[in-house]
């Protein structure tokens, strides 16, 4: 749990990481995903609650916990005056490392996230995705354990965020233990083998992400555009089909177990949707069920 | 005994492990326009030295020191802009660019990550900003051995002093940093910095004010700094200097106390 005077940005929340799993947190902006992220980074302590991070107390044995950590913030917060080499090495040695062993890690993570031809550029003249890149190497600089990784591609092209679930994933591959935070579908499903999905500090659903998808949506998701100006009319009109019917502004989402057979219906009723879409079901759909569609900001 | 004792004690090689870590973090930082700034810090008390010390000295002639004996005006004023340089070159440091790396930098947002904890980042920088402090004291020190305004036993002896009023200023701005809001809060603390450089006995003694002003200029840091280490560079005897050392020594550790306390809260939020 965790408060910051009357707000309460974590109320209660009971998750257990098993080791060497990818586990994610997702939800909307302001969900309490960075603030767990931070208890869990033994730098914000809980309010409340019982926390333990590789069998220890964060408050108790937090040097201990931070060196078996390795940690990508939602801001890079990258030093301005070093070089991305320097920044590799420098960091190392907050965790005690030899100058040399920091000098053989630096070489081999800047070739990992493939930043070895710009080593000795300083940081700020670096993309966004470059940076990224940085912070996650230097997360690595300690051979953690768990890597705590908030919003890893947030902000970064496609190109970018391909590299880094790449990464990531031969992480995973071995043994290495992700925690991470999202509000992209694509990446938690890419990359979590159990995610939560947190809403207003609490946790509204837990699972692996197909069977997230299996609980709190259909196997097919059917949209209809129609050319009018308001799709409410037609709405009615398609009570009963499936399991869900969703009217959104600009199409109908129907929640089906068979989209084919379902826009079969759709004709036999003798609408004429001007455009017909037929999808699997994705995280998307269970996240927008679980936490609304409004804007939160 | 010894496994209560040894935890200890590998506790603080580690912590100083990990303060010296911050300090290697500064020297990796050091670029050629701070060179600049790092002869600047020593040029100013040079200047003060040369326009008042020899110039105004001129006019002011001989001072009689509270022992009775008479010194030049120039070797009057040296040991107070060595105190008053010890402190400034300190409070560079630890003000302007420690807000700077904290609050603008989020240098320490990533520092914490680690195992490195507040004391240690606060003891760390406090040891660089030292290491540049007694870098200018030393060359200070040399000038007036070279223009004999003090021996070089008695150099030897106010080297570890004004390093000492670095530490005691260098730890009470870091402290006073982590309160400030924004740069316009160092207008401030630059105004502050300036009366003490006017009136701890830098220029005039002390007894030269009213009685009443006279107590309050005693209490400030600056002075005791200034008592501390005119008395080594001139070779004044008895133990007041002990005073001094003590009142410094308190003043360090409680800047570092409220320093580390204080980036703790700002810093684990």
């Amino acid at each position: 749990m965790k408060r910051f005077g009357d707000f309460t940005a974590v109320d209660g929340i009971d998750v257990e990481v098993r080791s060497g799993e990818a586990f994610g947190f997702l939800g909307p902006n302001g969900a309490g995903k960075s603030s767990t992220m931070r208890m869990v980074g033994c730098i914000s302590p809980p309010s409340g609650g019982e926390l333990r991070i590789l069998d220890l107390d964060p408050v108790r044995d937090g040097p201990v916990i931070r060196a078996r950590l390795g940690v990508c913030p939602q801001l890079d917060n990258l030093d301005p005056e070093l070089t991305v080499r320097e920044n590799l090495t420098v960091y190392a040695r907050y965790f005690g490392i030899s100058r040399r062993a920091a000098r053989e890690r630096a070489a081999e993570l800047l070739d990992f996230v493939q930043l070895t031809e710009r080593a000795d550029s300083k940081v700020e003249p670096l993309s966004g995705g470059m940076k990224r890149r940085l912070t996650i190497a230097r997360a690595l600089v300690n051979e953690p354990e768990i890597v705590l990784l908030d919003e890893p591609t947030t902000g970064l092209d496609p190109q970018a965020r391909h590299l880094v679930w790449e990464r990531l994933f031969r992480l995973k591959q071995q043994g290495v233990t992700l925690v991470l935070t999202t509000h992209y579908m694509d990446e938690a499903e890419q990359l979590c083998d159990r995610l939560v999905v947190m809403d207003g500090g609490r946790i509204v659903a837990e699972g692996s992400p197909r069977a997230l998808i299996e609980r709190h949506s259909t196997r097919e998701v059917v949209e209809l555009r129609f050319a009018a100006e308001s799709q409410e009319p037609f709405a009615g009109k398609l009570d009963g089909l499936g399991e869900r019917v969703e009217v959104l502004p600009d199409r109908i989402l129907l929640y089906v177990a068979d989209g084919d057979a379902a826009v079969a219906e759709v004709a036999t009723l003798g609408l004429n949707p001007a455009n017909v879409l037929v999808r699997r079901s994705g995280l998307e759909d269970v996240f927008l069920h679980l936490t609304g569609r409004t804007l939160v900001d | 005994m010894v496994t209560l004792i040894l935890p200890r004690l590998v506790d603080v090689s580690a912590a100083s492990r990990r303060s010296a870590s911050v300090v290697e973090r500064n020297v990796a930082a050091l670029k050629s326009v701070y060179w600049l700034l790092l002869l600047s810090g020593f040029v100013e008390p040079l200047l003060y030295l040369f326009s008042i010390g020899v110039g105004v000295g001129t006019l002011v002639g001989d001072l009689p020191l509270p022992d009775g004996r008479l010194v030049s005006y120039a070797a009057f004023v040296a040991p107070a802009m060595l105190a008053s340089s010890a402190m400034t070159g300190a409070l560079a440091e630890t003000t302007f660019n420690f807000f700077g790396k904290m609050k603008y930098m989020k240098l320490y947002d990533g520092v914490i990550a680690t195992p490195v904890r507040p004391f240690e980042i606060a003891l760390g920088e406090l040891g660089w900003a030292m290491l540049r402090g007694s870098a200018y004291s030393a060359a200070f020190l040399g000038v007036m051995i070279a223009l004999d305004l003090t021996t070089v036993p008695r150099a030897l002896t106010a080297l570890p002093a004004a390093v000492l009023v670095g530490f005691a200023f260098g730890a009470l701005g870091m402290a006073l940093s982590t309160f400030m809001r924004s740069w316009q809060d160092f207008d401030l603390m630059g105004s502050a910095q300036f009366t003490l450089f006017l009136f701890s006995g830098t220029f005039v003694p002390a007894q030269a004010y009213p009685t009443l002003l006279h107590w309050l200029v005693e209490v400030t840091p600056l002075y005791r700094s200034v008592h501390l280490i005119r008395g080594v560079a001139l070779g004044v005897d008895g133990w007041s200097w002990l005073l001094d050392v003590l009142y410094l020594l308190a003043m360090m550790a409680l800047g570092l106390l409220v320093a580390s306390r204080r980036m703790g809260r700002l810093l684990y939020r």
